[in-house]
């Protein structure tokens, strides 16, 4: 008899407030396996998880783990039961060391005392994370580690607990290439050790790459299951957004004009960016690539006002911006859709109505108290509504929180489309949004240049920047080390510029 | 589409917990909570329902609700104001100091008590820009800085007055605080205008913005740090017209006013609603949950209990306040 597959899910159903939103599940994970989850957001893959993880309980439908039946009460059932759920958002404690974070529920003790053995704590973490290849002390607090390092400590915390089972919830979005080529090592040292996983990006290639087989839910449903092979990118996409989509990209109307929107002169900040020059003129779509931590985004946040810049000079619009605060600049015609929606681009609490209409609220008042004209400010957020394309089913006083990524991501862009920017800064628009959102930000990133705007777009996929951008600059470390025209864009040269001299030569 | 696991987590409750839930959630909980209170004592406390002492428990109420009323601007941009009870008895020594007939410095001028309501209103205004500059500028938890500030500016009230009552106020600032009809117009227009501003108004809504996301909100061009100012000098503002009423309800200006007025205004905000983490919060659900503590304060003086075991059931209020907020986060799926 062969033996049990590691996970084995039927007939799998829940509803929330009458709303199915998974349709009868079933699917089969054989031991050693990694099995590439893909779906939009909003398609039901948390649900899923949640389930699998504990953290929710389903309507009907069983479920077995190495053959025996799982229903897991509690997160912690479910981790006892072998299964290592590692969030999108890491639950570690950045004020504990390593070792504390991987034994925190199951410290090693001295013989029946409740005195934790430091020396066998150690001992063990060590042992983990030579097994890892991280070369870290266990002592090292973990609030000095790198996104990526951190997820490698949860995958040892899952080793720790000999998971049989282990869930990465889009483990790639905030790793740099490097820390996501070290994952994907990993991942295939835990598959020789004949530990299954569940693999969920939004990254298909990745998942096309590093995955036994494949599972795509549209709706709640499960659309397409089976071997890596009988999949190719167009498939999956087709398969999760229920149509083909013609082209990845949308076809660009304007060129770009002769008007600077944005000029930068030797802009310079010690240890973060050095000597930064380049003008971005009205109508063109100008891409900035670069590693993780080349200073993009802080060269993005210099711009805006919101750090400090030692020397140079950034003109806006004509305007010389020199120290003002974001809220001039806002007023001279720049916008800025930040890297992290949650904590710097939305109020989640509060009303999706309320979120698009904060930048431009200032424009809408009348009387010396500036009374707010709810009437103007209502039409404004519908037409704008209408122009991002937000879905239908959702009401202007829904909290913000309780829409998808794609959707909170065209919250954001509304708020900034409605002050009519000359200059707009996108740092990773697209990051966590699925396949068919992503189009629609696309074609609402190039209406607006069509119109006359300068858009600046930091992003790390490079498809995504040399797919829209009609110039592309490329950083490394603090400068500008490249300059592409659309006729020159070649992925090689790109990162050719962008790549450590130490790793371009391996 | 929304993910919906983020709009409920838990399995659909049945009928009576749904009205429960629903209950809970209701914006006018509190209000309904004032109505059943009132309802199940009314017979069981004597005088409870006389109209004397219901005129007593309204010019009561107003004053508090002044102080709560500053307390919600700041609770709304996340912050606290604990030197608001500072703020009371430092302003109320100091209009005495201004009018009274003895010793003060205006002492029978024909308008002493508008000169002394002018400088109460100036001074606690400039305490609370004092506390909002020290939160924005200096970056100091606003709990450390108005803790600190009550201290100080308590201690300044009795070194003032070198611990004594300040007596023999004039008689026409003596009624703004105990007559209903002045008291209750200045604590309705105050109201109505706070109202409004909260709502309709453009400070309002930064108010809420830096309250749900300082952050966000200065990326899309909120002045935060002044918009978080302005709701200090607010609290300021509401403590020092609470001190006009109750300076003028006692007729005495008082080192101690206000002393263990701190809990009744902060558990009273919070029980009507507005949320200890900011972004949440309006003007009458901060009534309502004021009246439900001087209702609660009324019955049980009338029953004649010790201010201890007085103290004891308004700690139980404070807690099922609170209580009542996390329940609240946990029902509308937002784990604060």
């Amino acid at each position: 008899m062969n033996p049990p597959d590691a996970l084995e899910l039927a007939g799998l159903e829940k509803s929330y407030a009458g709303v199915r939103v998974l349709r009868g599940i079933g699917l089969v994970v054989p031991a050693g396996h990694t099995l590439g989850l893909v779906g939009e957001n909003g398609a039901g893959k948390s649900t899923l998880l949640n389930i699998l993880g504990g953290i929710v309980r389903p309507d009907a439908g069983q479920m077995m783990l190495d053959g025996r039946p799982h229903a897991p009460a509690s997160p912690a059932a479910a981790s006892r039961a072998g299964v290592a759920f590692i969030h999108q958002e890491l639950n570690l404690f950045p004020n504990l060391s390593i070792a504390e974070n991987i034994f925190l529920t199951d410290f090693p003790r001295a013989a029946r005392t409740p005195v934790i053995d430091r020396r066998e704590l150690r001992r063990r973490t060590a042992g983990l994370l030579a097994e890892l290849g991280l070369d870290l002390s266990p002592d090292l607090p973990v609030g000095q580690l790198s996104t990526g390092q951190c997820q490698l400590v949860e995958i040892a915390k899952a080793l720790s607990r000999e998971a049989g089972l282990i869930i990465l919830d889009e483990p790639t979005t905030s790793l740099s290439a490097r820390e996501t080529a070290i994952l994907f090592t990993l991942m295939a040292r835990l598959k020789e050790r004949r530990i299954a996983m569940i693999f969920v990006s939004h990254v298909l290639g990745d998942v096309l790459r590093h995955c036994d087989d494949i599972a795509v839910l549209r709706d709640g449903a499960m659309v397409g299951q089976g071997p890596v092979r009988e999949f190719t990118i167009e498939r999956l996409v087709s398969l999760m957004v229920g149509r083909s989509l013609a082209q990845l990209f949308p076809e660009r109307k304007g060129a770009p004009a002769d008007e600077p929107a944005l000029e930068v002169r030797h802009v310079s900040e010690p240890h973060i960016v050095h000597d930064i020059s380049f003008t971005l003129r009205r109508g063109e779509v100008l891409g900035l690539a670069g590693m993780m931590g080349a200073g993009r985004s802080e060269l993005a946040r210099i711009l805006f006002g919101l750090d400090p810049h030692a020397s140079g000079e950034i003109v806006i619009a004509g305007q010389p911006a020199g120290r003002d605060p974001p809220s001039r600049r806002i007023r001279n015609g720049l916008a800025f859709l930040t890297e992290d929606r949650r904590a710097e681009g939305l109020c989640l609490d509060a009303a999706i109505a309320d979120n698009i209409a904060l930048v431009t609220l200032r424009d809408r008042t009348r009387t010396v108290l500036r009374l707010l004209d709810f009437k103007r400010s209502r039409q404004a957020v519908n037409t704008m509504w209408q122009a991002v394309r937000l879905s239908e089913s959702a009401a202007p006083d829904q909290p913000v929180r309780t829409l998808s990524g794609g959707n909170q991501q065209k919250v954001v862009l509304a708020k900034w489309l409605l002050a009519k920017p000359r200059v707009l800064i996108l740092d990773e628009p697209t990051r966590g949004v699925d396949v068919g959102a992503k189009f629609e930000l696309y074609q609402l990133i190039l209406e607006l240049a069509d119109q006359g705007a300068g858009v600046l777009l930091v992003s790390s996929e490079i498809e995504e920047l040399m797919g829209l951008c009609d110039r592309i600059l490329v950083m490394n470390r603090g400068e500008l080390r490249d300059e592409l025209a659309r006729s020159e864009f070649s992925q090689e040269r790109i990162l050719q510029a962008a790549l450590p001299l130490e790793e371009t030569r391996e | 589409m929304a993910d919906p696991s983020h709009i409920a987590s838990r399995p659909a409750p049945g009928l009576i917990a749904s009205n429960l839930r629903r209950m809970a959630l209701s914006e006018h909980l509190v209000l309904w909570l004032c109505l059943v209170y009132f309802a199940v004592m009314a017979p069981f406390v004597p005088g409870f329902a006389s109209p004397e002492n219901l005129v007593n428990l309204f010019v009561a109420l107003l004053p508090l609700f002044l102080v709560a009323l500053g307390q919600t601007f700041v609770l709304i941009t996340g912050g606290i104001d604990l030197s608001v009870t500072s703020i009371i008895a430092l302003t109320s020594v100091v209009g005495a100091g201004v009018m009274n007939g003895h010793t003060g410095w205006l002492a029978g001028h024909p308008l002493a008590g508008l000169a002394a309501v002018l400088v109460m209103i100036a001074l606690g205004a400039g305490i609370g820009a004092l506390n909002g500059l020290a939160v924005t500028g200096l970056r100091m938890p606003a709990f450390i800085v108005t803790l600190t500030g009550m201290m100080f500016f308590s201690g300044l009230a009795v070194w003032f007055t070198q611990s004594k009552n300040i007596g023999n106020l004039p008689a026409s600032f003596n009624r703004l605080g105990g007559n209903p009809w002045l008291a209750g117009a200045i604590a309705g227009i105050v109201g109505i205008f706070a109202h409004r501003m909260l709502t309709r108004s453009l400070f309002g809504r930064w108010l809420f913005a830096t309250g749900h996301n300082a952050r966000a909100a200065f990326i899309s061009g909120v002045p935060v740090r002044g918009t978080t100012v302005v709701a200090y000098v607010v609290s300021g503002f509401c403590a020092a017209l609470a001190a006009v009423l109750y300076t003028g309800q006692a007729e005495t200006g008082s080192p101690v006013l206000g002393q263990r007025l701190l809990l009744d205004v902060i558990g009273a905000v919070v029980l009507g609603g507005t949320s200890l983490f900011g972004g949440r919060g309006r003007v009458l659900w901060t009534l309502c949950g004021v009246l439900f503590f001087k209702l609660v304060d009324n019955s049980l003086n009338l029953l004649n209990l010790s201010i201890f075991t007085i103290t004891m059931v308004k700690g139980g209020v404070i807690l099922f306040a609170a209580l009542l907020d996390a329940a609240r986060h946990r029902l509308t799926g937002r784990n604060a």
